[in-house]
């Protein structure tokens, strides 16, 4: 396949709703699910007289994000009123950030382990706190034009992280999204749960198109909106790349000769739709909010909150690489599954002295267990030194890698330690000198194996092994091979 | 700095306002003056001035984050123009 | 019993000499006897005011520790949200608006066990300067029927002035108190910036809004501002400075005081009167030993055209949330659409959505001209284009006067001056020039932006027996020596003793 002619360019807005127990300028819970407009106070829904004020874990927990993303953290944050009127919006403006926002100037590094693209860092423009809006649900049903409103959301703090126009691809930007996740889930600081909202992507996307002369004309921006998982963001973008070529071909717009429009994602339809304009041009009249004070911050408030970012994903994958000897698809596998497996992994190959053999179970037979129950590790019954014990009689040859599966089963099912997996499979360790028995007696019942390894084919000793294995299936077939060749030798 | 009427009226959109023919006129020859009269302060020279949103140079007035009592339901919604059990109701937001 | 100020009823409260019942029934007897004629209440607490009453004179005979104003009658303006009790802010917009819960200054009142009389007219959301701007009725100056009380506190004021309450809240924002308190021959105090609590206080202009005691004499000024002023946590702009006993210092002299006057303040369009009333005070002031010292505000008269960007910018976000969602006016339902279906029969197209039109019919018919002005102006100044010009203009400026201030602090305890350029003016004598409303605001809007303590007291009447105002302002949290300052000056003369004489 030719590349086609023009290249994409996409930057996401990623709106991530911050852990914590209290909305952003009241103390309304912020707990999901509960009945409508049974979370609110007088600041929240927007009561005349009413004041904001800041809840602390908010601003802190953003701060965090912001230094693992890379960013920059000013000295100097404030408030601005965002305004315009929406029903879920109770106040007539949105308490955000404008010129000053407690971040700026960071990025993501992201990677392809399949090679689908090279690695990138992806730049953070900013990411800035917010408050969240209520919802509105449109109630035809009851055959009235009405829209109903919610506002237990609304004064939810959010952390909007701005990307800059770094990716190329559908896939890049699902990479993005993945990364960031990641990110957001090493930190705690959201459960980025994308079916309660709390987290939520906007895209804008063009193409720079390449002319024959060798130009690139960039086409008009479009930002789509409704995207609600990951798999829709990359859907969305390769039909919105597809159709903006075709209206590209069709009409020839570049950026600036029609206004920027919006989309939204059809999930059913797999296609976007434009929105509806506004009645007005977007003019936010954006100014600080008096009702609060600026926040400071000191380089060494900073720095302390430096130190309490835990290791995150790209760092541990090196780690994983480089002190534990995995392969980068092993150690992206398991850094990819959280910090929770990754703790897993790192007290097993402790436990068990061999990284490999560890990553190995966990890639192959743990995560395997985790995605067919679809548990969280936490669910998980078998505890690292539990596994730590089967792994390590494996190395001592007790008993060799199928044999190890069904005894993991085992230890699964009835809930048991390795020992008593294998005592209860029958898996008991051969008498050293039952096991030399046993050799002499197959040994000197095949007279053709015999001369065969003493006219130099060693391999003939292959046919013992089965036999060895029918009359006791606990023995070792490395030792029965051994002690096979020992008294033929000896002979 | 002239105030044309259709300033006005695209203004009276911004703020949500719907003025008459009449109440226009008025409206825009009085913000005119007024515009005109507060304008004398593109006379001073504030080159390098720092601006002053607030009265009290206060900063970081932040509290724990511990939830309070919400209102119970029939409050907040107690002064609602129209409401069922659980919501504010509005007009459509989506027009025809 | 009427004519007492809140200390001295307080003491025959305390001696048992009267009880709180037969002082609100006092002032409640006054009310029915010249409000109809003064209108400075929206609402009248007949009967829960009694009751209070009562209830504080029950625990006082039990022995249980009382507060401040334990039994001692108080207007509120209309302002100040009250759980379970209509708040209008004298707008149509609010009209059957009852809040869920209780400003703090509200707290601070019930807490100190005073007796909530009424609530006072005033000017819709506190914009204007004459009461005149109330959805409801206009209020009369008790000293001239045909005249304003000033505004936005007018209610505030004026019910001081007729005797229909001893202690009165106001707010002020540009001017509020001040200048009401001036036309009706009363004391009104506008506390610094974050010195008393805003929650609950229905914003106009966040940044220079602030909550004060009105009231007809220095020491009860002292005690309700000792009241109520406080850090509050619900308040992000609240100072975390601790509150003196203003009551204890009050009557104190303040020694080697040095007192700033303002040269420019005399010039043009300054009423003759007034301009030697002032200067009859700044006498008074030398014959008790003060230092007279001149200083120069030269930003002072760029104050006006500063607070009109600046509260407009405020407002316009400030009363967005009217808009007839979630409280509040709504335009009749049916009416709108119908009108809609009407439109779009004419012009065959997609008009506006229900939504934005009621929305706008809403506020157009919710809010009265001032406010819609207003808010178009701060709109305007703050729509695409104009912020740099505009609004950052604005708050440079706003430094500059502030400086001024901080300046002249360095050389004086307080600057003194007039607090109107004119005494009361006639019922819609200005109505319709709202740039010459605008200028009633000349003296005080500075302490405002500054965020300055600022206090209006009576020093003279007019030939036609008009009260006329003395302005006294103070560093920031300066209050102890600005109420002294008063005090001395109080102590001297005997202007606020007079009381009209209500036709």
């Amino acid at each position: 396949m030719t590349n086609p002619p023009y290249d994409v360019i996409i930057g996401l807005e990623v709106h991530v709703q911050l852990r914590t127990n209290t909305k952003l300028f009241c103390r309304c819970s912020t707990e999901f699910g509960n009945p409508p407009n049974t979370q609110t106070c007088p600041v929240c829904l927007g009561l005349p007289g009413a004041l904001p004020v800041m809840n602390r874990k908010a601003y802190e927990l953003s701060v965090k994000t912001a230094l693992a993303l890379n960013c920059n953290i000013p000295n100097f944050t404030k408030w601005d009123r965002k305004q315009y009127y929406y029903p879920d919006l109770p106040k007539g403006y949105q308490i955000s950030q404008f010129d000053l926002p407690m971040s700026e100037n960071g990025y993501l590094a992201i990677s392809s382990p399949d090679g689908e693209f090279e690695d990138k860092n992806v730049g953070i423009i900013r990411a800035h706190l917010e408050e969240d809006a209520g919802k509105s649900m449109h109630d035809e049903a009851q055959g009235l034009a009405d829209t109903r409103i919610d506002l237990n959301r609304t004064g939810t703090p959010l952390l909007e992280i701005v990307s800059e126009p770094d990716m190329r691809s559908a896939e890049e930007a699902r990479a993005y999204l993945q990364e960031l996740r990641l990110l957001l889930t090493y930190l705690d600081v959201s459960d980025c749960n994308m079916q309660e909202g709390s987290l939520r992507v906007d895209a804008n996307v063009n193409l720079h198109v390449h002319t024959e002369t060798d130009e690139k004309i960039a086409t008009p921006i479009v930002e789509v909106k409704n995207m609600n998982s990951f798999r829709a963001v990359e859907r969305a973008l390769h039909y919105e790349v597809k159709r903006q070529y075709e209206i590209w071909q069709e009409t020839g717009n570049r950026i600036g000769d029609v206004p920027k429009q919006t989309r939204g994602w059809d999930d059913n339809a797999q296609l976007t739709r434009a929105q509806r304009e506004k009645e007005e041009s977007s003019d936010y009249r954006y100014f600080p909010d008096p009702d609060l004070v600026p926040v400071t911050i000191t380089n060494e408030q900073v720095e302390a909150f430096q130190q309490q970012i835990p290791e995150l994903p790209a760092a541990l994958r090196e780690k994983l690489v480089d002190e534990f000897s995995l392969t980068p698809y092993t150690a992206d596998v398991i850094v990819n599954q959280g910090p929770e497996v990754v703790a897993y992994f790192q007290s097993l190959a402790e436990h068990t002295g061999d990284a490999k053999q560890s990553g190995n179970w966990v890639q192959g037979e743990v995560l395997r267990v985790l995605k067919e129950e679809d548990w969280e590790l936490s669910e998980f019954p078998i505890s690292a030194e539990g596994l730590a014990d089967l792994l390590k009689a494996i190395q001592q040859g007790e008993l060799n890698n199928s044999r190890g599966k069904e005894v993991f089963s085992e230890m699964l099912s009835a809930g048991t330690s390795a020992a008593d997996a294998m005592a209860a499979l029958g898996i008991e360790k051969v008498d050293d000198s039952a096991l030399e028995d046993l050799c002499r007696e197959i040994v000197m019942a095949n007279p053709k194996v015999i001369s065969d390894v003493q006219s130099g084919n060693e391999k003939a000793v292959g046919a013992l092994i089965g036999q060895a294995k029918q009359k006791n299936p606990n023995v070792n077939p490395g030792q029965v091979r051994q002690i096979c060749l020992d008294i033929i030798n000896a002979l | 700095m002239s105030l044309s009427k259709e300033d006005v009226q695209r203004v009276s959109l911004l703020a949500r306002l719907k003025l008459s023919d009449d109440e226009l006129t008025t409206m825009t020859e009085q913000l005119g003056q007024i515009v005109s009269y507060i304008d004398k302060l593109s006379e001073l020279d504030t080159e390098g001035v720092k601006p002053m949103a607030h009265a009290l140079d206060l900063t970081n007035a932040l509290v724990d984050d511990e939830p309070h009592e919400s209102l119970p339901r029939e409050k907040a919604l107690q002064n609602a123009p129209r409401s069922d059990d659980e919501c504010f109701r509005v007009p459509a937001v989506l027009g025809e | 019993m009427i004519d007492l100020s809140a200390t001295s009823l307080l003491a025959k409260l305390q001696s048992g000499e009267v009880s709180s019942e037969e002082v609100t029934a006092a002032f409640l007897d006054r009310i029915n006897a010249v409000e109809s004629r003064v209108g400075a209440f929206l609402k009248v607490n007949s009967e829960s005011a009694m009751q209070a009453a009562q209830a504080v004179d029950k625990k006082r005979r039990s022995g249980a520790p009382l507060g401040k104003l334990a039994g001692i009658p108080i207007a509120v303006k209309d302002i100040l949200c009250t759980e379970g009790e209509a708040t209008t802010c004298g707008s149509r917009m609010l009209e059957h608006y009852v809040p869920p819960y209780n400003a703090t200054v509200v707290e601070h009142l019930l807490a100190s066990d005073a007796i909530v009389i009424g609530r006072t007219n005033m000017d819709e959301f506190a914009m204007g300067s004459s009461t005149e701007n109330s959805a409801y009725k206009p209020t009369s100056n008790p000293w001239d029927l045909e005249r304003i009380p000033g505004g936005s506190s007018g209610g505030a004021a004026a019910c001081l002035a007729a005797a229909m309450a001893p202690l009165s809240i106001g707010t002020d924002t540009g001017g509020s108190i001040r200048q009401p308190a001036a036309l009706c021959g009363v004391v009104g105090l506008k506390p610094t910036y974050g010195r008393v609590s805003r929650f609950g206080l229905v914003a106009f202009a966040s940044s220079l809004d602030q909550v004060g005691p009105m009231a007809t004499t220095v020491e009860d000024t002292a005690l309700l501002l000792e009241t109520i002023a406080g850090h509050d946590r619900r308040d992000s702009t609240s100072a975390k400075i601790d509150v003196p006993q203003y009551t204890a210092s009050v009557n104190s002299p303040l020694e080697n005081l040095t007192i700033g006057v303002v040269p420019s303040h005399y010039q043009d369009g300054l009423d003759t009167e007034i301009e030697s009333a002032v200067k009859e005070a700044i006498r008074v002031y030398e014959s008790l030993g003060a230092r007279i010292k001149e200083i120069e505000m030269p930003h002072a008269q760029y104050g006006i055209a500063t607070y009109y960007f600046i509260a407009p910018f405020e407002a316009s976000g400030n009363l967005a949330r009217y808009d007839g969602a979630h409280y509040g006016y709504r335009t009749d339902q049916q009416t709108m659409l119908d009108e809609l279906s009407e439109e779009a029969n004419q012009t065959d197209g997609a008009g506006e959505s229900p939504l934005v039109r009621m929305y706008r019919k809403s506020r157009s018919e919710g809010f009265g001209s001032e406010v819609q002005r207003r808010v178009m102006l701060g709109t305007y100044a703050l729509s695409e284009g104009y912020y740099d010009a505009y609004y950052l203009k604005a708050l440079k400026v706003r430094r500059l006067i502030r400086a001024d201030y901080d300046s002249a602090f360095d050389q004086v305890d307080c600057i003194l001056g007039p607090v109107t350029a004119s005494p009361a003016f006639r019922r819609g004598e200005k109505t319709n020039d709202p740039l010459a409303m605008y200028l009633e605001d000349l003296y005080t809007v500075n302490a405002n932006l500054a965020g300055v303590a600022g206090i209006s007291l009576p020093c003279g009447l007019t030939s036609e027996n008009l009260p006329i105002g003395l302005h006294l302002q103070a560093a920031p949290f300066q209050e102890e020596k600005l109420l002294k300052v008063a005090n001395m000056y109080q102590s001297a003369t005997d202007w606020h003793t007079r009381r009209p004489e209500i036709q």
